[in-house]
């Protein structure tokens, strides 16, 4: 598979390491009330969705930046490739 | 019809004119006491002890394509019961004791052959990891055998021991594991379980379940509406998708895991060898062909294909065990999709909708453990209680902190 790094153009898939679900991005409140239930949603349930799904990928063997791609996991065809930094900050992030 | 030696003679010299089909293709029926949804090994072998250990023979499998079309055809039929914990030892030693006397029981000739798994280790670290589960085995009276490198070097004297980075140090013998038929396996339980009253409903997809003040009254499909009392999911790569017809999230992402066969060669392998330095197992089957695999790719997938830097990885594994190897032709190669949970282990329970029934989460172990998956499936929903060897399976073991990480490789389902 082939990566459309937005700042590097396209890599080869095998320079990344994947984590999982862009979600993951969503890290809980620890001090919610519910954190407990929270953060056991967070680590363990996933969607795991047939089709297109939004997942994190993490440039390691390049620029260290970590990506979310959205991928269709009934073909492995990738459509959209963008830096986490960018949807961590439209999420209302300010890392 | 029973099968025997017999028989085959007759058929022999009667032209094999007197075979029968080995199952009905049965309609689907308004109601059943039991469904079971997946016709797979787990599904079958689900529905043959739901009827013959338990009695109940109102019952359907529901398979949305053929059966055996899923990952029971896609493994590579490696059987054994060397596990660590707790959780499991018990569970994959019974079996490992149903494989034994699996071809008796179901008059099927499934192939079961105990040749012996193997799994090397290179590092003293490793060695001492091999001792303690060996011990673990033992304990649960498992056979095990630890062996250094002449006792390997007797069983497989081919192998690459003095490789630079990965010499062979010893292994773990389980003399009792070895490989079965996996085709045949399924068979043989449909089989077994339709001439039992079980009706196997292929090409029937489940597009949803009716489920109405928590509790389940059966499921629809695309050949209309079933009902039943009991609903037991056993779809193991699909459990995500399934679920969530019925708003569950699971703790599991499916992956693919690639398998190969080589051109058949002569006799060569004396039983199953796992590389442990890089995740390799291989074995050679009946018709001579090397079968082999590796790790899983790694991403969420669904394709029930691989890409070719596994392929590769796979070989390297392949090269550095056994560099005599490097001629032998890749016949074909295919990927099952594997159910990963977030410990490495599998989960047979009821959910929090009443009359639904979840088993999945089978990782890379779902064809050694079919025997006992489907007895203790069929266990569950038949009494509604677990059976003894698959209490610890809990679906909200997550939530309680009751993990059966036996990789300890935390919650990443692509490093189990």
């Amino acid at each position: 598979m082939i990566i459309n790094h937005p700042l590097l153009g396209p890599r080869d898939s095998q320079e990344f390491v994947y984590l999982g679900d862009a979600s993951l991005i969503g890290r809980p409140d620890w001090q919610a009330s519910d954190a407990q239930q929270q953060f056991y949603e967070y680590l363990y349930l996933r969607d795991n969705p047939a089709g297109l799904h939004r997942e994190l990928w993490f440039h390691e063997q390049g620029d260290r930046s970590w990506l979310v791609v959205t991928r269709n996991t009934l073909t492995h065809e990738i459509t959209s490739v963008e830096l986490a930094r960018d949807v961590a900050r439209a999420l209302g992030r300010d890392i | 019809m029973r099968y025997s030696g017999f028989r085959l003679i007759k058929e022999v010299l009667t032209g094999h004119k007197g075979w029968t089909p080995a199952w009905r293709d049965a309609e689907p029926k308004p109601h059943y006491d039991i469904i079971v949804i997946g016709g797979g090994g787990h599904g079958l072998a689900t529905a043959y002890y739901l009827a013959k250990v338990f009695g109940k023979s109102n019952v359907a499998v529901l398979e949305k394509g053929w059966i055996g079309g899923g990952n029971v055809g896609r493994n590579t039929t490696i059987i054994r019961s060397n596990y660590l914990l707790d959780g499991n030892e018990p569970f994959y030693e019974f079996s490992m004791k149903l494989w034994e006397g699996l071809e008796q029981d179901f008059n099927y000739n499934a192939m079961v052959s105990q040749r012996g798994v193997l799994n090397l280790c290179h590092t003293d670290g490793q060695r001492d990891a091999f001792t303690r589960r060996g011990n673990a085995m033992r304990l649960h009276g498992v056979d095990a055998e630890l062996l250094d490198q002449e006792g390997v070097r007797k069983i497989a004297p081919f192998l690459n021991f003095d490789n630079a980075r990965f010499p062979i140090k010893g292994g773990l013998l389980q003399p009792r594991g070895g490989t079965a038929r996996h085709d045949a396996v399924a068979w043989g339980y449909a089989r077994g379980a339709d001439s039992r009253g079980v009706d196997i409903i292929q090409n029937c997809a489940v597009t949803g379940f009716r489920i109405q003040n928590g509790k389940c009254l059966g499921v629809e499909t695309t050949r209309g509406f079933i009902g039943a009392n009991r609903v037991g999911c056993a779809v193991a790569g699909w459990s995500g998708s399934v679920m969530a017809m019925a708003g569950m999230r699971l703790p599991i992402e499916s992956h693919v895991l690639q398998a190969f066969v080589s051109e058949g060669l002569k006799p060569l392998l004396p039983g199953v060898i796992t590389f442990g330095a890089g995740h390799f197992y291989v074995s050679q089957s009946d018709k001579g062909g090397l079968v082999f695999g590796g790790d899983i790719d790694g991403y969420n997938s669904y394709a029930q294909r691989g890409n070719l830097p596994v392929v590769e990885d796979v070989c390297e594994g392949g090269m550095a065990l056994m560099p005599m190897i490097g001629r032998a032709r890749l016949l074909r190669m295919w990927g099952g999709i594997m159910d990963m949970s977030m410990d490495g282990s599998p989960i047979i329970d009821r959910t929090d909708i009443d009359g639904l029934y979840f088993n999945g989460g089978w990782c890379y172990g779902g064809f050694k453990a079919t025997p006992a998956s489907g007895w203790c499936f069929a266990h569950l929903l038949a009494n509604d209680a677990p059976h003894p060897v698959s209490t610890a399976y809990r679906l909200d073991r997550f939530r309680t902190g009751r993990m059966i990480d036996e990789k300890g490789a935390g919650a990443q389902p692509n490093l189990h």
